[in-house]
């Protein structure tokens, strides 16, 4: 059968959910062959084989943190021309869209990105993309080279699949342009507590209605009564209400969780393209002309002041 | 020692229009406005403050696109940029990104630069990875994703918030950069920016000033190729209420019988 790179997203080792995403959309089109660079990569060994990677390369590195995406585009080549796979995937984030384009270059392949979900197909793997704002979905395939194809996260329900999972140092040779861009320092970013943005099942998001940074607590409130993660709009995040890594929407994070909550956000087109695939969509605005509506499973006509709290107290009572 | 700045720039259809497929599959360009792409405003503010800081600078717009792609360059020229480069041909008609990669890195180097600034994406095809690009095809450094950056004596830095860090960066020129939206206010074009504007020079280059051929570029030359292209049915309808006093306890009721409580 068939071999697929897959990359893998890990922070000392604990790797993202979107990477075993990946492993089982890799499943579909062949044998996953997992890909681990850094610190911690060995350790991502065992998760791997669980979701089905039949072998887990890896290799360390202190150019892997030194330096800007090109010491891994070096290991990605080099786990290419020993694997010779059929498809290399890698997840969609801003760092593994970069990777995985520069790699299609070298390897003379054409690319597809933010894909939101796979499928064999006669001449190859088929992706699905949500195209403007997600008003549109496209299938796409690559006619030349070995697809390198990156996936959004949420593509996937995360299957086990237990699989050997045998660990092999890769060896990786540096080029020339590896050492080009210096990482002069790094401020790793302030843990919440809460799910990952990204990742997480259901998001509560605020925006501009929620009128100051002290308020903020409320949709906190929300979520956590939840287990959500938080959101904001562009409009909440530029008056400085709730940093910039919680914005959703084109120039954010896109998600597409199960449940997306959105309070005091109007629904420009810019935000939609980051939750419009969210499976279930929920608002409160006062606004009942809020284009936001056009797009809810249910909307309540409101003001969050009342209705989130009202609706935090009454889930907390439910959960008992 | 003049810093010869390149802004790469892309004409796009305006977000807010009702965006469509033409028939070949590729972006409908009829049927709605085209535009600067927003994020490409802020490279051409990064570009603007860098010159003020810089001795002596140049600013080059350059865009790969159709005939009207020229309203983009207008745009870049009023809010300040020197002079402007508009690759167009037929031939480029449903490039890639590999194709468009090529053709940009062509063009920059016929241009000449030292620092080339890119958008953080494109509104329309929002794969964020041309910047990248670049600097694989040109052999230099990407300092890409800042939402701050300097130039000084010869060297790049800039700040890149990424998921999990925010990483300070720094590079020696030649170089490609990105900026996010986070990197400052575009400035509007003044009065006298839109005059000037018209008078600035805009070249027009083809396929063989950049010495490629039909087959690598467009659609005939795309190492991808879209099957399908499908509206989203629109959503259903969903159930609306009027807080009167019971929305919490109704929404709440609402999550309840999807399972998500
Ligand atoms: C290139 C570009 C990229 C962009 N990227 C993004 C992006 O990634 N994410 C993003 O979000 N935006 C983005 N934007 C901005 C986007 O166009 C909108 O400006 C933004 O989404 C508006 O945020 P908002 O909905 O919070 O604010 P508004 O549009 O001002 O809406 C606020 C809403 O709150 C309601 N409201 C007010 N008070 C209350 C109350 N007490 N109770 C209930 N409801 C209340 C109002 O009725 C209104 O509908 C981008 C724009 C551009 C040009
Ligand atoms: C919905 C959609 C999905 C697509 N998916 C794919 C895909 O998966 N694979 C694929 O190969 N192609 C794809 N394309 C085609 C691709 O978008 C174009 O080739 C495009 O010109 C380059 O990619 P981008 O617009 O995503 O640029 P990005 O990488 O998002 O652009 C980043 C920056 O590069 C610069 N730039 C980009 N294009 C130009 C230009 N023409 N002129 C000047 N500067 C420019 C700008 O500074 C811009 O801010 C897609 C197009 C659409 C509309």
């Amino acid at each position: 059968m068939a071999e697929v790179l897959v990359y893998v997203d890990h922070v000392d080792g604990a790797v993202r959910k979107p990477t075993l995403e990946l492993l089982t959309l890799a499943r579909r089109i062949g044998e996953p062959v997992a890909l681990a660079l850094g610190n911690g990569a060995a350790e991502t060994a065992a998760v791997l084989a669980e979701h089905g990677a039949v072998k887990v390369l890896t290799a360390d590195a202190p150019e892997f943190a030194d330096y800007l995406v090109v010491p891994k585009v070096d290991a990605l080549q080099a786990a290419y021309t020993a694997v010779s796979p059929a498809a290399v995937l890698v997840p969609s984030s801003a760092e593994g869209k970069e990777i995985a384009a520069r790699l299609a270059v070298r390897i003379k392949s054409g690319i597809i990105t933010d894909a939101v979900d796979l499928e064999a197909g006669d001449e190859g793997p088929v992706a699905t993309q949500a195209a403007f704002a997600a008003s549109y979905s496209t299938k796409s395939r690559i006619t030349t080279g070995t697809p390198v194809i990156t996936v959004k996260p949420n593509s996937a329900a995360v299957e086990a699949a237990p699989a050997a999972g045998t660990v092999e140092a890769l060896s990786v040779s540096f080029s020339e342009q590896a050492t080009g861009t210096k990482v002069v320092a790094r401020t790793p970013r302030e843990a919440t507590g809460r799910p990952e943005l990204t990742e997480a099942a259901i998001v509560v998001s605020g925006g501009r209605g929620v009128n100051g940074a002290e308020n903020f607590h409320i949709i906190e409130a929300l979520a956590d009564s939840l287990g959500a993660a938080v959101g904001a709009s562009r409009a909440a995040v530029d008056a400085g209400w709730y940093p910039h890594s919680n914005q959703v929407g084109q120039t954010g994070k896109s998600v597409s969780p199960q449940l997306y909550i959105a309070s005091g956000i109007s629904g420009a087109i810019q935000h939609r393209a980051g939750m419009q695939t969210s499976k279930t969509i929920v608002a409160i605005n006062k606004d009942a002309e809020a284009p936001i509506f056009d797009l809810v499973d249910y909307g309540v006509v409101g003001d969050l002041f009342d209705v989130v709290p009202a609706l935090t107290e009454e889930v907390k009572t439910r959960k008992g | 020692m003049s810093l010869r700045i390149v802004v790469t720039v892309k004409y796009v259809p305006d977000a807010t229009g009702d965006r469509h497929f033409a028939d070949d599959l590729t972006v409908d360009r009829d049927d709605v406005d085209g535009l600067l792409s927003e994020l490409d405003e802020y490279a051409v503010e990064q570009a603007l403050q860098i010159a003020d800081e810089a001795d002596d600078a140049e600013i080059t717009v350059l865009t790969v696109g159709p005939e009207d792609a020229k309203d983009a360059l207008r745009k870049a020229l009023s809010m300040g940029a020197d002079k402007a480069v508009h690759v167009e041909d037929d031939d480029l008609h449903g490039s890639d990104i590999i194709g468009t990669s090529l053709v940009l890195a062509k063009a920059i180097e016929k241009a000449g630069y030292d620092l080339v600034i890119s958008g953080m994406a494109s509104t329309d095809g929002t794969a964020g990875v041309i910047p990248a690009l670049l600097a694989e095809r040109l052999g230099v450094p990407q300092v890409t994703l800042l939402s701050e950056v300097k130039v000084e004596d010869g060297v790049v830095t800039g700040r890149r918030d990424g998921d999990s860090a925010s990483e300070q960066l720094e590079a020696s020129l030649p170089a490609v950069v990105s900026v996010t939206d986070q990197s400052g206010e575009a400035r509007y074009p003044s009065f006298k920016g839109i005059m000037a504007a018209k008078k600035k020079p805009v070249e027009s280059w083809d396929l063989s000033d950049l010495d490629l051929e039909a087959d690598q570029v467009g659609l005939e030359g795309a190492f991808t190729t879209v099957d399908s292209a499908t509206e989203r049915p629109a959503r259903t309808a969903g159930t609306i209420v009027k807080d009167e006093g019971e929305g919490g306890k109704q929404l709440a009721e609402f999550l309840a019988g999807q399972k998500f409580i």
